[in-house]
């Protein structure tokens, strides 16, 4: 159509290996509309969006299609024609601020390089719009915030900067790769706010890429699903969200969705609480990262740990394990102290409590098989060997979904859910009381991750297990927490039942509970307008 | 930063003297008497005597060290166990002549170093990246003096251009000595050439690999803008840090190219006061090579301290 | 980098390698004469009798040769393995240890460190003469701290990981954890490590020799077999290239076929 400012046809990326990254990609952009990219990880959100740029990353090539800017093939022009549109008529944010600016160069320097390398702008046009744009944008001292350095401004005013350069040549189409991901969800919200602001304000077309749905949801007029480098649904945002036409897209917004999660029974704990911290801080140098924590596990109980980053709770978690020290306060373990350290602790208390960390490509070892990772355990707490103890890995890898024929491969050769599972089975092998799980679902994909949830529950179940869940994640909470403590700054803030806490006034809780999206149009506007920080655009 | 600075000065300052102990202690303290050495095993007992009186040898090793320490800092070496003068006189001659070649081959490096190696990431792959990679890596396998003989080989003896010996006399006009240090030069020209090229290009293409590098492009800037713009200065501080180990480098490939052309050096001196066991002039030249390797070092840490943007603006 | 065939320049420079080592094993039996033996004018050219003429002294210089690779790559052999066990050792000890234990060793070593190799190697052998074992020691403990600086790193890199975090959580003893969880992924670069110390080595015991303070006449070695020949040159007799060349040819495979599997192993 005459009024489409970007058209995709066709598109197909390969890698130099010859590995399809998408393949038969259709979208089209109309001036002023927000498209949102939905995908998991490797669906080729990021590939698709870089080739709105005629760009690959090393190792991948357009090999066919059309990417028609205003109606021209840019796939036929010269490369150097092409360098011309990109910046200029295509622009990108990326997910991270602090990777996208050159360290020893001023944000000055670099937001007015495009425009004036491009012959757009004098110096002096280029200065004053960027200033212009810092106003919008509400940055400290907008006249000088330029002269700094990338190290010198916080992470949050980092990414409005890198919308800044985005947008200093005034292009027709931004290409925004999930450039909320690495933020804080109250962080979240503002610069979500921002970025529609501006984009309603440069009518400006925009592709809008991540893995959250319901986030996604606020800002996009049309949605498309991405899997496996291949369109799976697309359509207005509204339809997406209220009636899915595809399964996957279905699962996606269920996800999300807290109105599907059924409340947890309080479990029947007993009288003695399994695990009981009680008022532990913890110092690194002069800074206390936790303080005076006080709470109880009880048996078969799974209680969630929330926080923001900076938090403490990631510390908690590992104050409790032993893997730093206390600066005071104790645990108790079944009624007994613990040794503050875990050097100081018995074999058998090791053995009860096991933790399962965030990246499991971390946490197995590279050169050892999946049979001896599970085995070792085994060996370790119970003494079996040969045959016994390779027959209980198996057992083990099938408890967790997993099949006896993975178990001579090597951690690289599993993807990122199995060798989550893998790192269940092994916490398992030590049959612990108390599991501590730092985060485990963050690295994964949405659908993965509700998978290795349900697994968790499921095994609770059967084995009496106790959960210590640290997350940032509201939704899962909800999913799997009998009860909630938040944390801020240090201090637990707020604890009890999950609809207790989530109902609570703090205000803290109020904000994060707030700031969670929800898939639902309109949520947005629904808490800009409460915040008033926006007029809400519709009449 | 200033403090960074100057704590990277103290250490260096602090290095310079663990070594000079460390010398001092290699050649006086290590087993194999020094007095017999000299003398051989026939030696008898009132001569091995008097020469461990000569020496200070009867003098506790602190005490020997002091002594030596406080001389080296006025620049009396003592005197050299083999000829009888004193180390100093020796020494110093020498030292101008290996200088001159280190600096030529420094002057005429460095650039060259620097200029191919930024070349060679902006166009990597290509066939001039490809033959520079090549050809650097096979420069760096071979042992000096087969450079040097080669050259010898075509040069002096087949083309007859240049001698094969930098004979270089009091008497000789400026440029006559140029044209007898030309092979030398040359030789270690292109020995120390090839280890900062790679180097070079290794840092350089390192930077390449950041992420901002990639928005740089995503901005629509062309390669060479982003190298140079972009790259360049954020790998200046390794290629600083490069091109103060290679001088260090040349400071010790010097020896051997010395030998091979026999070049009235300091490297010559070094290697012929050790056959010769003459101790006093061992420690000053090892004093003297190795205090100009602290120092340059020193002085490229401080240097990549001074440019690293964090550093310069802090918050 | 795609993995499969290595290019036609690697496979030239193993099969470089292998033909000399194998040259140089087999000594005894492919050498025309024994090591010391006169047996022909001074510097002849190539001949019949002499495959690669005569030196200095009118001995076969193709015997010499092969006799001098055997003690020249024995004492480089010898001496790598010194360094890297040594310096490997103490790398992942500091690694493992962390603290103020890592900080001693390595300011040690850096003080170390901060003299050229040739320097301290001269200084040492001033005093205590350049017999095989004074080298193989000295020279050992200089590269040993090379190595030791890279084994720390990457033995670092390693401890920081959450599976170490995880065996040591479990109880698991230092000596597991340094065996089984960190050393099995620090061996690869390790490994890479000790080719190329291998050749910095070869490279340096044979300038020792070509400037007469490495292996004693006269056993053949082939820095000093350069330094006999020297004279040579300006005769047009190309003597003293022949042990050079292998030098160059033996240190150049080593590295092609270190800097391939580099990036082999990389691009996995």
């Amino acid at each position: 159509m005459a009024a489409d400012v970007l058209c995709i046809r066709n598109l197909r990326v390969e890698s130099t290996t010859g590995a399809v990254l998408v393949d038969d990609i259709d979208l089209t952009l109309a001036r002023g509309e927000v498209l949102g990219l939905i995908g998991e990880s490797g669906a080729g959100k990021s590939t698709v969006g870089l080739a709105a740029l005629t760009f690959g990353r090393p190792g991948c090539r357009i090999v066919a299609g059309q990417i028609l800017i205003h109606g021209q093939d840019a796939l036929t022009l010269s490369a150097r024609d092409r360098r011309q549109l990109r910046g200029v008529r295509v622009a990108y944010i990326a997910q991270s601020a602090a990777a996208a600016f050159n360290p020893a160069m001023t944000l000055l320097d670099q937001i007015c390089e495009g425009p004036i390398r491009h012959g757009l702008m004098s110096r002096h046009e280029a200065r004053a719009r960027a200033i212009e744009t810092f106003r919008v944008l509400e940055l400290p001292d907008p006249e000088h915030f330029g002269e700094r350095y990338p190290h010198q401004v916080s992470g949050g005013q980092l990414q409005r900067a890198m919308t800044a350069m985005a947008l200093s040549c005034r292009p027709d189409v931004l290409v925004l790769d999930e450039p909320t991901t690495a933020l804080d969800v109250t962080t979240q919200i503002e610069v979500l706010a921002h970025l529609k602001e501006l984009i309603a304000l440069q009518g400006t077309a925009a592709l809008y890429i991540s893995h959250d749905l319901a986030l996604v949801a606020q800002i996009a007029d049309r949605i498309l699903v991405l899997r496996h480098g291949k369109a799976v649904e697309s359509g207005p945002a509204r339809q997406l969200l209220e009636a899915p036409r595809t399964d996957y897209a279905r699962a996606l917004v269920a996800e999300r969705s807290v109105a599907s999660v059924q409340s947890r029974l309080p479990p029947d704990t007993g009288s003695e609480p399994l695990l009981v911290v009680d008022n532990i801080s913890v110092r690194f140098g002069s800074h206390e990262a936790v303080r005076a924590a006080r709470f109880a596990v009880g048996r078969g109980e799974t209680v969630a740990v929330v926080g923001e980053s900076g938090s403490g709770k990631t510390t908690l978690a590992m104050a409790i394990c032993g893997k730093v020290g206390l600066h005071g306060g104790r645990v108790r373990f079944q009624g007994a102290d613990l040794a503050a350290g875990y050097a100081g602790r018995s074999r058998e208390e090791l053995r009860r409590i096991q933790l399962i960390f965030q990246l499991p490509e971390m946490a197995l070892n590279p050169r050892q098989t999946v049979a001896r990772i599970v085995a070792r355990p085994v060996e370790f707490y119970f003494g079996l060997r040969g045959a016994a103890a390779r027959d209980r890995a198996l057992e083990l890898l099938e408890a967790v979904g997993l099949d006896g024929s993975l178990a001579q491969r090597l951690p690289g050769q599993l993807s990122g859910g199995q060798r989550q599972r893998v790192c269940i089975a092994r916490a398992l092998a030590a049959r612990p009381d108390l599991i501590i799980c730092d985060e485990v679902t963050a690295a994964l994909d949405p659908l993965v991750a509700e998978e290795i949830l349900k697994l968790l529950q499921r095994l609770q179940q059967q084995l009496a297990l106790s959960f210590l869940f640290i997350t940032h994640d509201l939704v899962t909470v909800r999913r799997i927490a009998h009860r909630v403590l938040v944390m801020l700054r240090g201090e637990i803030v707020a604890s009890g039942e999950s609809g207790e806490v989530f109902a609570s006034n703090h205000p803290y809780v109020e904000r994060l509970v707030a700031a969670t999206p929800e898939p639902r149009i309109g949520w947005l506007d629904e808490v800009l307008h409460e915040r008033s920080l926006i007029q809400s655009p519709h009449p | 930063m200033k403090r960074l600075l100057l704590e990277r000065a103290g250490w260096g300052l602090l290095t310079l003297v663990a070594i000079s102990a460390l010398l001092f202690a290699a050649t006086n303290l290590l087993p194999g008497d020094v007095a017999e050495a000299l003398l051989g095993q026939q030696a008898t007992p009132e001569a091995l005597h008097n020469i461990r009186a000569a020496l200070g040898l009867d003098q506790p090793a602190w005490l020997r060290y002091l002594h030596w320490l406080g001389g080296a800092v006025h620049g009396d070496f003592g005197t050299s166990l083999a000829s009888g003068r004193p180390v100093a006189a020796q020494l110093l001659p020498r030292l101008g002549n290996t200088l001159l070649l280190a600096f030529l081959a420094a002057m005429i490096s460095v650039p060259l170093a620097v200029g191919l190696g930024v070349l060679s990431a902006i166009r990597e792959g290509s066939v001039l990246d490809r033959l520079v990679s090549v050809l650097s890596l096979v420069t760096i396998s071979v042992p000096e003096f087969f450079v040097g003989y080669i050259l010898v080989a075509v040069f002096a003896v087949q083309l007859g251009w240049l001698p094969s010996i930098a004979l270089i006399t009091g008497g000789m006009s400026f440029a006559q000595r140029l044209g007898a240090i030309a092979l030398p030069v040359a030789t270690l020209v292109i020995v120390v050439l090839a280890h900062m090229l790679r180097m070079t290009r290794a840092s350089l293409l390192a930077v390449m690999s950041a992420p901002f590098i990639e928005m740089a492009f995503l901005k629509g800037l062309s390669r060479s803008t982003v190298v140079v713009r972009h790259a360049l200065p954020n790998a200046a501080a390794p290629i600083v840090a490069v091109v103060a180990l290679n001088l260090g480098y040349l400071i010790v490939g010097v020896v051997v190219i010395e030998a091979v052309f026999v070049y009235p050096g300091a490297g010559q001196l070094m290697v012929d006061a050790v056959s010769k066991r003459d101790l006093p002039l061992v420690q000053a030249c090892g004093l003297v090579f190795a205090a100009t390797y602290v120092v340059l070092n020193t002085l490229a840490d401080m240097l990549v301290i001074y440019t690293n943007p964090r550093l310069r603006h802090a918050r | 980098m795609t993995s499969g065939r290595p290019p036609a320049l690697t496979l030239g420079a193993v099969a470089a390698v292998s033909l000399i080592v194998l040259a140089v094993l087999l000594a005894p039996w492919i050498a025309p004469y024994a090591e010391q033996d006169f047996t022909g004018g001074v510097w002849e050219p190539i001949s019949a009798a002499h495959w690669l003429g005569t030196d200095n002294l009118g001995r076969d210089l193709f015997t010499r040769l092969v006799y001098g690779g055997r003690n020249t790559i024995g004492v480089a052999i010898v001496t790598t393995a010194v360094a890297v066990f040594l310096g490997g050792a103490l790398g992942l000890t500091a690694a493992n240890a962390g603290g103020w234990i890592d900080n001693v060793m390595s300011r040690c070593i850096d003080v170390l460190l901060s003299v050229p190799v040739l320097i301290s190697a001269l200084m040492v052998l001033s005093v205590l003469g350049s017999s095989v074992p004074v080298l193989m020691g000295t020279i050992g403990v200089l590269e040993a701290a090379r190595v030791y600086v890279v084994a720390r790193s990457v033995a670092r890199n390693v401890a920081v990981q959450d599976f170490v975090a995880v065996a040591r959580l479990r109880g698991e003893g230092p000596i597991w954890v340094v065996f089984r969880e960190i050393l099995p992924n620090v061996l690869p670069p390790l490994m890479a490590e000790t080719g190329l110390r291998f050749c910095f080595i070869l490279l340096f015991i044979a300038s020792l020799g070509f400037l007469g303070l490495g292996i004693q006449p006269p056993a053949a070695d082939w820095g000093s077999m350069v330094r006999e020949n020297a004279q040579a040159i300006y005769f047009a007799r190309y003597a003293p290239l022949y042990p050079a060349a292998a030098i160059a040819m033996l240190t150049l495979g080593i590295n092609l076929s270190v800097d391939w599997l580099l990036g082999h192993s990389n691009g996995r």
